[in-house]
């Protein structure tokens, strides 16, 4: 019998539950294991992304590099949730926000030391990688 | 105004909590109402368009299910799905099927029935209609995603909590008179101060209990046919003038717009352009009020208002009945309920009923021209729809 293949499935540990375990940005997971809330930049044509993306759907091109999403961001809207779907119950209250980079922007959860009264929109907030209580890991924004 | 393509009958189930039966048996209830209403029979139809949101059921492809039971064999039939949006995609590709000529009458079916899972199951698999390889994880919900457009929208424009209550107070008055709707208690102002009360409870700030729709089960149907068809058939088609469809991206991070909706502003220019009418010629609306904020963004989106004076409509009461561009006034998703694959086809009945005069208790005064906005997940798809008489 041959091997058994080895199934590279590194995004099963994103976030409070996952619902994707593969795909070509799983290299996402490493860099946040190494600290870093990475994005990527397609060679062709210069556009940052983040999410990351693996394809560019304007060159039509997979060139792709990572960035680290460094510096600041503004609150660009947020909303503190009291009720929670399945899976992340435990984890309530919290705060889910987006915040604008400026070439591109990041959607995630606000740090939970962060009082809500003490959020507000317009703020600076950076990125920042974070083991969530279960072990999986996430990123969390917090006061720049 | 161009007299090609026709509704000739609509129907729907009543919206319940739980309904008592299997989805095909709940289809079989608004095909009926709507064969009743057209009066034709299932041998009339040419083809039928079935919609939902599939995930809720454990029957893979319904629409040959259907149409077997509702007589429908051996007649081509096929599934759509837009998220909450499904039955107005489905009026989209009645539309082209009997335009193109390839059929002269088309149902269009829409059901959900939301009971087959819990609450918490239900939050999480409609949380799964956003992105849920970067977004879901974090735990995101509708009633969150709809709350951080809230957020922004007050921000923007100093749009208040009370305002968006206002926007409850009034689906509630026109569920109480709603006998197909799935809640017909009044809901007060009050109710929204009062601690005691599930009504003013935070789920996802700054929407509260009050602020979100009600899930229920129900189907709807709408019958699409050609100019010469609906002569023959019907003493009082409803004609369809515009459609507008747009998209916009599914993560928040994508989208530059958090104080309104661009797919909801996109299909509207696009169905007014084709109806060649305005904002100002619509005398009757249904718009998706999925959250009260949505309803509010609807107002600035469709042209009712200018950007940020959509809570002006609702302290005025000019979305009421009487005023001077009525909205929701069966309930909307909040009141009458939000059976997602049915909710589209039935905003598409109340406004036909209201153009054929024949809306009883909530029926507004001589309105010629009508407007259906029904959006599928937090914005992604955007339909608007106007119809004259």
């Amino acid at each position: 019998m041959g091997k058994k293949k080895e199934v590279d499935d590194r995004f099963k540990k994103f976030g409070t539950v996952s619902f994707t375990a593969i795909t070509k940005t799983n290299d996402f997971i490493t860099h946040l294991e190494n600290g870093k809330v990475a994005g990527t930049k397609c060679l062709d044509c210069g556009a940052a992304f983040f999410p990351p993306r693996a394809d560019c759907s304007h060159c039509l091109t997979s060139n792709m590099e990572w960035f680290d999403v460094a510096g600041s961001g503004k609150l660009v809207t947020f909303s503190k949730l009291t009720f929670a779907p399945i899976g992340f119950e435990a984890d309530v209250p919290y705060c889910i926000a987006l915040i604008d980079y400026g070439p591109y922007k990041v959607f995630g959860r606000i740090s939970s030391d962060l009082p809500e009264e003490d959020i507000q929109i317009g703020m600076e907030m950076k990125t920042v990688a974070n083991t969530v209580s279960n072990g999986q890991l996430n990123y969390v924004f917090a006061k720049a | 105004m161009e007299k090609k393509v026709a509704i000739i009958g609509v129907g729907q189930s009543t919206f319940v909590r739980q309904y008592p039966g299997s989805i095909r048996e709940l289809a079989f209830d608004g095909f009926k109402d709507c064969l009743l209403d057209a009066g034709i029979t299932a041998k009339d139809i040419g083809a039928s368009v079935v919609c939902s949101a599939p995930e809720y059921d454990k029957q893979r492809s319904p629409a040959g299910v259907f149409a077997e039971y509702l007589g429908l064999n051996p007649q081509p039939t096929f599934y759509v799905e837009s998220l909450c949006s499904s039955s107005t995609t489905g009026i989209r590709l009645a539309y082209s099927l009997v335009k193109s000529g390839l059929h002269d009458v088309v149902a269009v079916l829409g059901f959900q029935k939301m009971s087959e899972i819990s609450s918490s199951e239900s939050q999480e698999r409609m949380g799964r209609g956003a992105d849920i390889q970067w977004e879901s994880p974090f735990g995101t919900m509708m009633p969150a995603y709809y709350a951080m457009y809230a957020r922004a929208h007050m921000e923007k424009y100093g749009t208040t909590p009370d305002d968006l209550a206002l926007i409850r107070v009034k689906a509630a008055t026109y569920g109480q008179i709603n006998d197909r709707a799935v809640y017909r208690k009044p809901v007060t102002f009050e109710m929204f101060k009062d601690p005691e009360n599930i009504m003013g409870r935070p789920v996802a700030t700054p929407l509260r209990v009050g602020d979100c729709c009600a899930n229920a089960d129900g189907s709807s149907c709408i019958i699409v046919a050609s100019a010469e068809k609906a002569k023959s058939f019907c003493k009082k088609p409803v004609w369809i003038m515009g459609l507008g469809s747009a998209t916009t991206s599914v993560n928040l991070a994508g989208r530059d717009l958090f104080s309104g909706l661009s797919a909801a502003q996109d299909a509207a220019r696009q169905a007014y352009e084709m109806a060649g009418v305005t904002p100002k010629d619509i005398d009757v609306a249904e718009v998706h009020d999925c959250f009260t904020i949505a309803e509010m963004m609807a107002y600035e989106n469709l042209g009712f208002a200018e950007p940020g004076e959509g809570k002006e409509l609702i302290r005025g009461k000019e979305t009421y009945k009487e005023g001077s561009i009525p909205v929701n006034v069966d309930g909307g998703l909040l009141s009458k309920g939000h059976p997602i694959g049915a909710t589209g086809g039935s905003q598409v009945r109340t406004i036909v009923l209201q153009l054929r005069d024949e809306a009883g208790d909530i029926q507004v005064k001589d309105p010629a021209i009508g407007l259906v906005h029904n959006i599928g997940g937090v914005g992604l798809y955007g339909n608007v729809t106007i119809l004259g008489r």
